[in-house]
Order: C-alpha cells, then structure tokens, then sequence
C-alpha cells in the first residue's frame, strides 16, 4: 500500500481559499486536514489539538488572513513566528514540502521563510509583496512560465520551459527586494534555482500588464527557498484543478486535467 | 502613560499606487492644485512605560510587526 501523505491546510480567520486547497490535495491522493492555528499552538480543546511535526506537507492557502491588517499575511506571520517558530524551522530544514498560494506567498515572506537567501528563516523580511502597479485589486487567468531546473519540489512534473494556466487574485503581489540591493539579490536568486514561476502572455514572451497583473520585478510570480521545498506563488493553483475551469475550455480539445493539478501532485509523490 | 505615534511611510522611491490613486479621484473632485499625494499609515499606541522603555518598546514593534524595512521606513514619536 502506498504511504499516507499527511498534509496541514493551515488557516486562522480570514483565510477563505482551505477548501479548494484541501480538495488540491485529497485529488492527488493526499490525506489533508483543514487545521486552524489556535489547533498547533494548543489554544484548543485537548481532542483537537495538533502537531506541526505528525504532517508532511504544510499549505498556506489564499485569503485575507486576519483582514489583511498592518500588510498583508503580517498578522498570520507573527503568530507563527511567536508560538510555532522551533517547530517550523525543523519542519522546513528536515525538508518537508510548504507551499504558500496568494496569501500564503505573503506570509511566507512575512515570516522570513523566502526568499531565505541567507539560512532557513531570515529575522526581518528579506523581500515585499506590495500594492499591484495597477493600484487595484486583479482577478484573472494568469499564465505562468515554469522556470526552475529541478531543484523545487513542487515543479517535479512540469518540465522547465512549460506554460501553465492559474487565475491569479490579488491587490498585493508585486514583488520587491530592498532598492540598491535589488540586482545582487535577483542574481542570487536565479543562481540558486529560486525563481520557479514568471508571468507570460500567450506567445510565452515576459509581458507587461494585463499579462503580469501586478508589475512585479522580472515578471516573478513565484519563488522557492534555494533547498526548494518551499514554495510561494501569487496566482492559484488550486483553482485550475479541473479542465473546466480552464478559461478557453469549451474552444479546445479537453486535456486531462487543470493545469494546477500537477503542482500538488509533484510534491505528494516526492514525499512518497 | 505615555502615547506613541507611530508613522509608517514608503522608502523614497517605491511606488505608491495609492497616493497616485487618490490624487487622480481627488482632481476629478475638482481640486487642481495637488502636486502629489503620498498614504501614510498611523498607528497610536499608549503605554504604561517609562518614555525611554516605550520608545525602544516601539522600535521593536517596527521591527517585528509594523514595518516591512524592504519597502517602508518608520518614526516613532512620544507625547
């Protein structure tokens, strides 16, 4: 029998996109749990108490976590990072897969976990995910260049140089690295294998808006940590599970599956 | 008691679709004269501290919460 894959769908108040991420995974075999944070701190009756460490797969789904208060994924960070911090650092340097959609990109680099260029968990912020240049909430397909060359987990089955289709829905996902440091920093990333996701239009050439929604710096609409296993992205995934929910999905010969499909299923295999 | 302003502002250079937003609905109210107009977020925090403690107290807070130091630059001022 194949091996239980345990994966943590972490959400506090405020996060709204847990069931199609939960769905994500039970899709590709995977056994997920919609776990509130209150539950890993132990803020919670006994029975429903969890561990970070019994999971294999941490997701950080999409949403308004804690209403987007002070920044975006700011307030979901600092109670990770004052109740769950040891347990967090273990679970990333023991290299189980995390993945953060949309929200759970901003808290990814909140919390210091990317773009990580300097240990597992920087301090402070090494990097922003700020207002869109559009100055405006976008919601639309978005097409994502796969990028990275084998060393991210997530991307296993989508071959450097693929095009995948997921909406993207957001208001803050322009990603910055600190001015003047800027160059260096977007160097390092692409030495170490970082940048796995670039916004594209339809010929696959790195487009300006509407194709990238936000303005963000070399069209980056997701990153790993320089170990790859885990992954922030803007655009959502779990929302291109199915063939339907592709845009142009009545004008085409039917594919198997939605393009984000192989995105969960990567990371389940490779924990198996 | 002691009251803690706290100024969150954007490092000079960073974009501010914001400002650059509200400027725009403002000039379609009719006000001509705006040069620009940048957002600021203001936080007031009052503390039962020294004024010394406090003003540490809040740098901490800019650092570990209030402020993103890639895209944002923060003043703390005491009354």
């Amino acid at each position: 029998m194949m091996r239980e894959v345990k994966v943590c769908v972490l959400r506090i108040e405020g996060t709204n996109c847990e069931d199609e991420t939960y769905q994500a995974f039970a899709s590709v075999g995977a056994l997920p749990e919609k776990v509130h944070l209150k539950q890993l701190l132990g803020q919670c009756p006994s029975d429903l108490r969890r561990e970070l460490e019994d999971y294999d797969i941490l997701a950080l789904p999409g949403g308004f976590s804690a209403g987007d208060y002070v920044r975006a994924g700011a307030i979901f960070a600092a109670r990770m990072k004052s109740g769950l911090r040891r347990e967090l650092v273990s679970f990333v340097e023991e290299g189980r897969p995390v993945i953060g959609i949309c929200n759970g990109f901003q808290i990814l680099v909140e919390l210091g976990l990317l773009p990580a260029l300097d240990g597992t968990m920087s301090e402070e912020p090494q990097a922003a995910l700020y207002t869109n240049d559009s100055g405006r909430f976008e919601c639309r397909p978005t097409l994502l260049r796969q990028e990275n060359g084998g060393g991210c987990v997530f991307t296993s089955e989508l071959p450097e140089g693929s095009i995948v289709m997921c909406p993207s829905a957001h208001a803050e996902g322009k990603l910055m690295l600190p001015r003047g440091r800027q160059k260096r920093m977007l160097e390092r990333l692409l030495e170490n294998d970082q940048v796995v996701f670039r916004y594209v239009d339809p010929e696959g050439r790195y487009a300006g808006y509407p194709w990238c929604p936000n303005g963000s710096l070399h069209n980056i609409a997701g990153i790993c940590n320089p170990s790859g296993n885990v992954l922030g992205m803007m655009p959502h995934p779990e929302r291109a599970l199915i063939w339907e929910t592709h845009p142009d999905w009545t004008r085409w010969e039917r594919r198997g599956e939605g393009d984000g499909l192989s995105i969960f299923r990567s990371a389940v295999r490779g924990v198996r | 008691m002691v009251v803690a302003e706290i100024r969150i502002e954007l490092k000079p250079g960073v974009a501010d679709p914001e400002g650059k937003n509200t400027k725009k609905a403002l000039e379609l109210l009719g006000f001509k004269d705006i040069r620009g107009v940048r957002s600021i977020k203001m936080f007031e925090i009052e503390m039962d501290a020294d004024p010394a403690v406090a003003g540490r107290e809040c740098e901490e807070m800019c650092r570990r919460l209030l402020a993103n130091p890639v895209i944002q630059k923060y003043r703390v001022d005491l009354r």
